[in-house]
């Protein structure tokens, strides 16, 4: 009888204390969804009273071609510019170079030379930014200077900002792109080597073409890198927001704008104050839409290759 | 293939440059002037170095104000302070050298000639040493508007202690979820959405995170961050920029790096091992807690290691949140203002003067140097795994 009553409850055990842990667990999972939350309101709230400003208009804001303020002109399409110009700089070093090193070594190498190798690229991603900084004010702007000249050349200039951030996401890109040549499956470079082809004819008409959308994926994921990079141009591409074309003169990106106000003495309740935030929640969207299609085009090129 | 062989090459070129201008900025000649000459102390016939240790009390007694005086007397008493010691307090306090001019370390081995031709002409009372910006010194002393006495140990310090409250939240939060997501998490919706989360959590610029980190730490939070409801009334000015938000701040910008590389981990350990576990009857806590995570444990560290050294580096959300460029004093706890070694570096390179860019060369290193340790330790780890 007493048997019988035992094999018949079949029920889970309760064990108040696994659940206990495992709700603790999921509150840790979901903590990230409280920070990007976090980001949106906290952000947003402070742009949406910078918006809300009588001095400032949305489409001034997009449009306007001054920022400056003490004027009160706050048009973001000079920090924009100077983005742009210190990420085509950066992509200008990191794309070519990433592209070469990654080719080398899934295609080339031997494993000695890849041992020696990715070491040094990991030393090079590790390097924190500010120090790429100081490298660019002690040694890229210098030499810039003695190239073109001291005239012509600023102290403090977009191009020697872009061209050290491009050395920073190089092994970003490198290793990205390593991963996506690998990717490709080894019988289409059996297959190009049967038809005569040589090594670097397989290389760059068979493999860079099979693996392009990842190698999409790393640019994108390095422009995002780029737009989002900070230190190197606070420090050396220079103050003060100005809308020029020339990449030699000195220009104020979103990112160098947020860490030379913020770093001085700010009062919490000023539009100097919001409009950081305006600036921030542009380069937080810019940068997630990067990412996202970065990482939509890798889910793609996965599918088609497993 | 030449080409993509000298694109190679040119990345390992970087990281030589790189280095190369970072020990040439912080080794190398310099010329250093005393503003008060030893001879209008001591007279012409002796020289510094052969006083002994009571004549050298007696001048340093002479020649700075007593209120000086009783404030290095305090710091440790004259008799407990060595000859050798007393001698730099004449150096430093009386006699006051100055730096009036540099060379970095490639030009004073490639000219030294010239530059000692020139240091005997220019500069005839002034001494030619080869200096070390890195010293002993360097590590010791506080941050000091004179590039001869400044050193790192406050930012160090603050470094230290940013990066303690960094891993005593992101450390739990991040293995926490990385073990909910790998051994609870069912393929749902919700979950789906976490993990996606995490993912572009990671790819957000950090000055976001810096922003965020004022937004909430600094002015929301600000009875907390600054000690003021736990009754740290004294330091009630430093309005919440202090350590405490710092490291908050630096726990949200690597929590989704630690969750990711945790989960890797975790996803290493073969699932015999569970099925094992499971047969002998244990829970699914038991065996997480037993099993998984202790084997996973390596590589959990390493990952952990690798975003904590990312953390160390990061300036500019500190910027943003609220570092001090220049603090004299030590951090006294949570609740203080802080500078951080990176943000040191940021602020002396910034300087105009060149000694300060000699300093942030040395600063550099010692932070450099930091995270090689660490990163060696990240790696001995991996081999030990890979057994």
């Amino acid at each position: 009888m007493y048997l019988i009553t035992e094999r018949m409850d079949l029920k889970k055990r309760p064990r108040p204390f696994e659940t206990l842990v495992r709700s603790f667990l999921f509150f840790c999972a979901a903590f990230s969804i409280l920070i990007t939350f976090g980001i949106i309101y906290e952000i947003g709230k402070e742009a949406l009273l910078f918006f809300g400003n009588p001095e400032v208009n949305m489409m001034e804001f997009l449009f306007g071609t001054r920022w400056q303020p003490q004027a009160g002109d706050f048009g973001i399409l000079p920090l924009l510019n100077a983005t742009l110009t210190t990420t085509l700089f950066a992509m200008i070093v990191a794309l070519p170079l990433g592209l070469g090193v990654a080719i080398y070594l899934s295609e080339y190498a031997t494993k000695r030379t890849r041992n020696l190798l990715k070491p040094v690229l990991e030393i090079l991603a590790g390097i924190p930014t500010v120090v790429y900084g100081f490298f660019a004010l002690t040694f890229m702007t210098p030499l810039l200077r003695s190239i073109f000249g001291t005239d012509v050349v600023n102290i403090y200039n977009t191009a020697s900002a872009g061209l050290v951030m491009g050395i920073l996401i190089l092994p970003l890109v490198a290793s990205m792109c390593e991963d996506a040549l690998s990717a490709v499956p080894y019988n289409l470079r059996e297959a190009s080597y049967g038809l005569g082809a040589t090594k670097i004819e397989t290389a760059l008409k068979i493999v860079v073409p099979a693996a392009i959308s990842g190698l999409a994926s790393a640019v994108i994921l390095a422009l995002s890198r780029a737009v989002g990079e900070t230190m190197i141009v606070a420090m050396a591409a220079g103050a003060g927001a100005k809308l020029t074309f020339n990449p030699f003169e000195s220009a104020e990106t979103m990112t160098g704008h947020i860490v030379r106000i913020s770093g001085g003495d700010l009062s919490y309740d000023s539009i100097d104050y919001n409009s950081l935030f305006a600036i921030a929640i542009t380069l937080f969207f810019l940068t997630l839409l990067l990412n996202i299609a970065s990482q939509k085009i890798v889910k793609k090129f996965r599918q088609r290759y497993e | 293939m030449n080409i993509i062989r000298a694109m190679t090459l040119m990345s390992v070129l970087f990281l030589a440059v790189l280095l190369f201008t970072i020990i040439n900025q912080t080794f190398g000649y310099a010329i250093i002037e005393t503003k008060i000459k030893p001879v209008a102390i001591i007279g012409e016939n002796r020289k510094l170095t052969d006083l002994d240790k009571l004549e050298l009390v007696e001048i340093l007694q002479e020649n700075i104000t007593t209120g000086r005086f009783s404030t290095l007397e305090r710091d440790k008493s004259m008799q407990e302070r060595s000859r050798d010691d007393i001698y730099d307090l004449v150096y430093l306090e009386v006699l006051q050298p100055k730096i009036v001019k540099t060379w970095k370390l490639w030009d004073s081995l490639v000219d030294s000639k010239e530059i000692k031709q020139e240091f005997a002409e220019d500069y005839p009372d002034a001494m030619l040493i080869f200096k070390s910006w890195l010293s002993k010194d360097f590590i010791q002393n506080a941050q000091s508007s004179k590039p001869t006495e400044a050193g790192v140990r406050t930012a160090l310090l603050g470094s230290i202690w940013s990066i303690l409250v960094t891993i005593l939240v992101a450390f739990p939060l991040g293995v926490g979820a990385a073990t909910y997501l790998e051994e609870y998490a069912t393929d749902n919706r919700l979950n789906r959405i976490i993990q996606t989360n995490i993912n572009n959590l990671a790819g957000v610029p950090s000055i976001i995170y810096g922003m965020l980190g004022l937004a909430i730490f600094v002015r929301a939070l600000s009875s907390i961050t600054s000690g003021q409801i736990f009754g740290e009334f004294a330091n009630s000015s430093d309005n919440g920029r202090t350590l405490l938000s710092a490291g908050l701040t630096l726990a949200l910008l690597v929590l989704p790096i630690i969750i990711i590389n945790t989960q890797e981990a975790i996803r290493a350990v073969p699932d015999s091992l569970r099925q094992a576990s499971y047969g002998l009857g244990a829970t699914k806590l038991q065996t997480i807690w037993h099993h998984v995570l202790p084997n996973a444990l390596p590589g959990i560290l390493t990952g952990t290691i690798l975003a904590i050294s990312r953390a160390i580096g990061e300036t500019a959300p500190l910027v943003v949140v609220g570092a001090a460029t220049y603090i004299t004093f030590d951090p006294k706890g949570l609740f203080s203002k802080f500078t951080t070694l990176p943000i040191q570096i940021y602020q002396w390179s910034s300087r105009p003067q060149v000694e300060f860019q000699h300093l942030a060369g040395a600063a550099i290193l010692v932070l450099l140097t930091l995270l090689l340790s660490l990163n060696s330790i990240a790696i001995l780890l991996r081999n030990r795994f890979k057994k």
